[in-house]
């Protein structure tokens, strides 16, 4: 379950990402940071970001146009 | 940090559509740790100022969508750059857009380092007490110190 949930929905490029960063830092290295977003570009620039940032993007889903992902910190 | 990787952008432009991609491609590579140096010059430095003005013209942009079509004509009539700014600014928030002074605001706080063009400082009159502060001010060379270590540089 998630340590930390992230209300992103309604922003776009880059916000879900900044302050998806911006909760990261404040968590603990192995916790779980849930994100909701609407963003549709939020799919691709999350994989990119954890996949640059050494984060694990350990879930990705989408229902009714909410994106929802979980996070755990390197 | 070691092995950081680093970002270096020459920002030149002045409207608040083009003061967008500087400020989104940096505070985005600061949340991917990269070490981000924007070089602010010419109209670039409009968006360094404490109290910005930033507009935006359909005129000269054939691009922009518009609500309504145009004329060229009617473009040019007092208070339509500050309409169309007006009605951008709006959509922008209504699409959940950041704002420019809520991404300089990012910005700053992810370390974002700003450097203003002396040279275009002082041709257009303007005083570093008008500019943010923490701005370091300085020319070509200190810029490209700042890119020959750079991973990405851009244009803009």
């Amino acid at each position: 379950m998630a340590d930390i949930t992230l209300d992103a929905k309604g922003l776009n490029c880059p916000l879900p990402i900044l302050r998806a960063k911006k909760a990261l830092k404040e968590m603990a290295s192995g916790q779980i940071l849930a994100i909701e977003a609407t963003d549709p570009g939020s799919a691709k620039d999350f994989e990119s970001f954890c996949s640059q940032t050494g984060n694990e993007l350990v879930k990705a889903s989408e229902a009714n146009n909410v994106y929802y992902y979980e996070i755990r910190k390197s | 940090m070691a092995n950081q990787k680093k970002l270096a952008i020459i920002a030149t432009k002045g409207t608040l559509d083009f003061a967008y991609p500087p400020l989104i491609l940096g505070t985005t590579a600061a949340a991917l740790d990269y070490d981000v140096t924007i070089f602010w010059t010419f109209y670039g430095l409009q968006v360094l100022k404490k109290k910005t003005n930033l507009k935006i013209s359909p005129l000269g942009n054939p691009a922009m969508p518009m609500p309504v079509p145009m004329p060229v004509l009617v473009q040019v009539l007092p208070g339509m750059e500050d309409m169309a700014t007006i009605m951008m600014k709006q959509k922008m928030a209504s699409k959940g857009v950041a704002s420019i002074d809520d991404l300089m605001e990012m910005a700053i706080e992810s370390d974002v380092k700003m450097i203003a063009c002396q040279m275009t400082v002082d041709l257009f009159d303007f005083k570093h007490s008008e500019l943010m502060d923490g701005v370091e001010y300085a020319g070509a060379a200190r810029f490209f110190e700042v890119a020959q270590d750079a991973d990405i540089v851009l244009f803009i």
